[in-house]
């Protein structure tokens, strides 16, 4: 028989308001095995820990319960507190009276009498408790990067600098994403790609770090310190180390006419390509899907044009498994797709473009050679209006609940740049509210305003209307004046939603990192844990997340770094304890725990069974306890009830059952 | 605790409509979209904050209700489900009903009906126009 020591938690009044903890204490006095019972306002603080290390010495305690917040709160607070004070730490069970009951009920009575249920569940498990000891696996000291934007190229960097090993996969032909297309960067103006190539270069050129372009993670396995991923490196069709960057392969190709998916689609480039001048690497890749001559077998100008001989049509994708510690998920954004709001005509005029392209129309590189020009007739344009929170605050079907974020900065930011460059332009920005937290970021604004004279009118546009002539006539509605207004305009530019890259359904599937409802992947905790999973060993950085700007994502992959680099530097990792097991007597060999077990953690073996009356050679199951993390899958799939999870044994799950439905 | 009669009011409008007027974020994309916005004393977009504001009287008074179109641009390109036009909609109904001025019997709309024509659109049409 257990001696189990109770140990009720007001915590403050955010349970003792709702439950009456001193009925508590009372009424789970006389369950089976408590020789003790006590409340205290907080149990978590040192006083309340002390109360318990004393009751463990004192009253030769073998099992605690305590009644409180969530056990994901302080089920590792308590059960350090009874380690010190000599006992098992799995011998303590949280019963969760705070997020379980005292915050969602209101009547006292209730919220009362349910809190004896779970402290009574919560008894009857540690009646069946038995002390397990944790194990040790060992950590690979090498980071996985997904993804080659500025979040991961920052993580990369900050953790290589640590003196561990980082590879970056990233799925197009280099390195740079999102921040590569971008022209000019709020609040300072610096161009973009100028800020950004030297941490590419930096990338490129670490000793500690690999970058695997045109390559996409294919398969994940393994755990926390100790992953193993298949990474699918694409056929580039060039040599990596051959190619030397000359670019007569791109200028001879015949094949013109692709889509640039890099300037937005607004021209075309070769199909052999490099996706801008800065790649990294400089090596292009052959566009397979537009190639003549893997369409028709006829062609192979640009193989005939390489004097180093690096084109290689031959070349196969390649898979190759690597072994890492830990995974961050940096995969970004892309902007949504317009067709369901054609009251904009997004599809049916070429001048209303969205900020992105806009983008790639102001620079340099881009299709326009950075020349503000309409795309229908390459004319100059004098008026522009801008539309904010284009699919951005919705809470119809057409678009995204949440607030873009970025949106208010990069429109002030074209604004004031299109204002400075061309004075001649008007610029009216339709707006629902203009949001700029963020340091210098008002004033950013203001500046817009003030010395820019930008036109901003609190309101939304209505309708957009291609006109025979090729203007747009533009309708919307100002709310300060209480005025529809209609005008015309020569370009309109939506900014349109962001939205998460949509591999990340695929990557969070495989990583088994959980997901929002809008595809951003979640944080262990909102406010405390921002840059790590749920699940263990997988680390958060950039839009992933959730919306965000430049600098924001900079930090966060900062942060995203340092986590890595405190789980790496461990040479060892505790495990968990509650790993199956197999009781041999009663397994029947038939493979069904081997098939459900994600981790791979079960194989058979033949081992001699020996009991009552028995003793032969059968097929049984092993579970790996270093691979087995405790999912329980194996234990719900067995037929025969052989498998069980220790801690959470069948018995001591039925027990509470039996214990709530007394 | 006793609805007022504004309140009551307010309520029925929210259950003829079923639309939400407090998901309004004011951001005036109903009154930018109105083809009636210049006839209307009360615009589109204020039609909602009426309602929060159990201010029914003043609807019901309202030139706009019966300058409404009941074009539905409005409902179709609310970002937040609001849908003004319904809203419009069954404050002209809550005036109609006051008035008991059912002019079409239940029975006889069957055979007014079109397929292709949304039938919020036709009960819209028949209570503006019967005046």
């Amino acid at each position: 028989m257990q001696r189990i020591g109770v140990f009720v938690c007001h915590c403050g009044t955010n349970i003792a308001a709702t439950v009456d903890v001193k009925k508590v204490v009372e009424l789970v006095r006389f369950e089976p095995g408590v020789v003790h019972a006590e409340d205290y306002p907080y149990m978590c603080s040192e006083v309340g820990q002390q109360k318990i290390a004393e009751a463990i010495k004192e009253k030769q305690l073998t099992g605690v319960v305590v009644c409180s917040c969530s056990p994901r709160m302080h089920e590792a607070t308590f059960r350090n507190c009874a380690e010190k004070a000599g006992l098992n730490p799995y011998m303590v069970e949280v019963a969760n009276i705070r997020e379980h009951c005292s915050w969602i009920h209101k009547d006292m009575e209730e919220a009362t009498k349910k809190a004896v249920i779970l402290a009574r569940a919560a008894i009857a498990k540690v009646n069946l408790n038995t002390p397990l000891q944790a194990g040790e696996s060992p950590v690979v000291k090498r980071a996985l990067v997904i993804g080659g934007g500025i979040a991961g190229i920052q993580t990369a960097i900050d953790i290589a600098e640590a003196g561990y090993k980082v590879d970056i996969v990233e799925k197009t032909p280099s390195i740079g994403g999102r921040m590569s297309q971008l022209d000019k960067t709020f609040p300072t103006l610096d161009c973009s790609s100028c800020i950004l190539t030297p941490k590419m270069v930096e990338v490129s050129t670490h000793p500690n770090i690999t970058i695997h372009t045109y390559s996409e993670v294919d398969k994940v396995s393994g755990f926390v310190g100790n992953f193993t991923v298949d990474i699918k490196k694409k056929a580039r069709s060039v040599d990596l180390d051959k190619c030397t960057g000359c670019g007569v392969c791109q200028q001879k190709c015949p094949m013109k006419k692709v889509p640039n998916e890099f300037n937005r689609e607004l021209n075309t480039r070769s199909a052999i390509y490099t996706p801008f001048a800065q790649a990294v690497p400089n090596v292009p890749v052959i566009d397979r899907e537009h190639c003549l001559m893997f369409k028709t077998g006829k062609c192979g100008v640009c193989s005939k044009v390489c004097q180093a001989g690096a084109v290689d049509y031959e070349q196969q994708d390649e898979i190759i498994t690597e072994k890492y510690g830990a995974i961050v998920v940096a995969t970004g954004f892309d902007i949504i797709k317009l067709d369901k709001y054609d009251e904009y005509a997004y599809s049916q005029s070429p001048d209303v473009i969205t900020s992105l392209e806009l983008e790639r129309i102001m620079n340099a590189a881009g299709p326009t050679n950075g020349h503000l020009e309409r795309m229908s007739d390459h004319k100059p344009p004098k008026n522009m209006v801008f539309i904010q929170c284009v699919g951005s605050r919705c809470a119809d079907h057409r678009g995204k609940s949440y607030c873009s974020k970025i949106c208010c900065m990069y429109t002030a930011k074209h604004a004031m740049l299109i204002r400075d460059k061309y004075p001649d332009v008007n610029v009216t920005v339709f707006y629902i509210d203009v949001r700029t937290p963020g340091k210098n970021f008002d004033e950013f604004y203001r500046r817009a305003v003030e010395q820019y004279h930008v036109n901003y009118i609190k309101g939304q546009v209505g309708k957009v209307a291609p006109q025979p002539d090729g203007s747009l006539l533009v309708q919307g509605v100002d709310l300060i004046d209480n005025k529809q207004i209609v005008m015309n305009a020569d370009m309109v530019v939506l900014a349109a939603a962001i939205e998460p890259n949509p591999d990340i359904r695929k990557i969070a599937t495989m990583l088994t990192a959980s997901i929002d409802t809008n595809n951003f992947l979640t944080e262990a905790h909102a406010k405390l844990r921002p840059v790590e999973s749920p699940t263990a060993g997988i680390f958060l950085s950039g839009v992933t997340q959730g919306p965000k700007d430049i600098p924001e994502t900079v930090s966060q992959a900062g942060a995203a770094a340092v986590k890595v680099i405190g789980l790496l530097a461990k040479d060892k990792l505790k495990t968990n304890p509650c790993t199956a097991k197999c009781d041999v007597m009663m397994c029947n060999g038939c493979s069904t725990c081997a098939n459900v077990c994600p981790y791979g953690a079960i194989t058979y073996e033949d081992q001699e069974v020996r009991g009552p009356g028995v003793r032969e050679v059968r097929r049984v199951a092993q579970v790996n306890v270093a691979l087995c993390q405790g999912c329980g899958a194996c234990t719900g799939a067995c037929p025969s009830g052989a498998m069980d999870l220790q801690g959470f044994s069948n018995r001591q799950l039925i027990s509470e059952v039996d214990a709530i439905c007394r | 605790m006793s609805l007022t009669m504004a309140e009551k009011q307010a309520e029925q409008i929210r259950q003829i409509s079923g639309s939400d007027p407090y998901k309004c974020m004011k951001c005036g994309k109903c009154s930018a979209s109105c083809p009636s916005f210049n006839e209307m004393d009360i615009k589109p977009h204020q039609f909602v904050s009426y309602v929060v504001n159990d201010n029914i009287e003043a609807l019901a008074e309202s030139k706009s209700l019966w300058k409404c179109l009941g074009c539905f641009a409005c409902v179709e390109r609310c970002p937040r489900d609001v849908q003004p036009g319904r809203v419009v909609d069954a404050a002209r109904q809550l005036v109609e009903r006051q008035r008991g001025g059912d002019h079409l019997h239940a029975e006889d709309i069957p055979a007014l009906l079109d397929d292709d024509v949304p039938q919020q659109l036709l009960v819209s049409a028949f209570r503006r126009y019967r005046r």
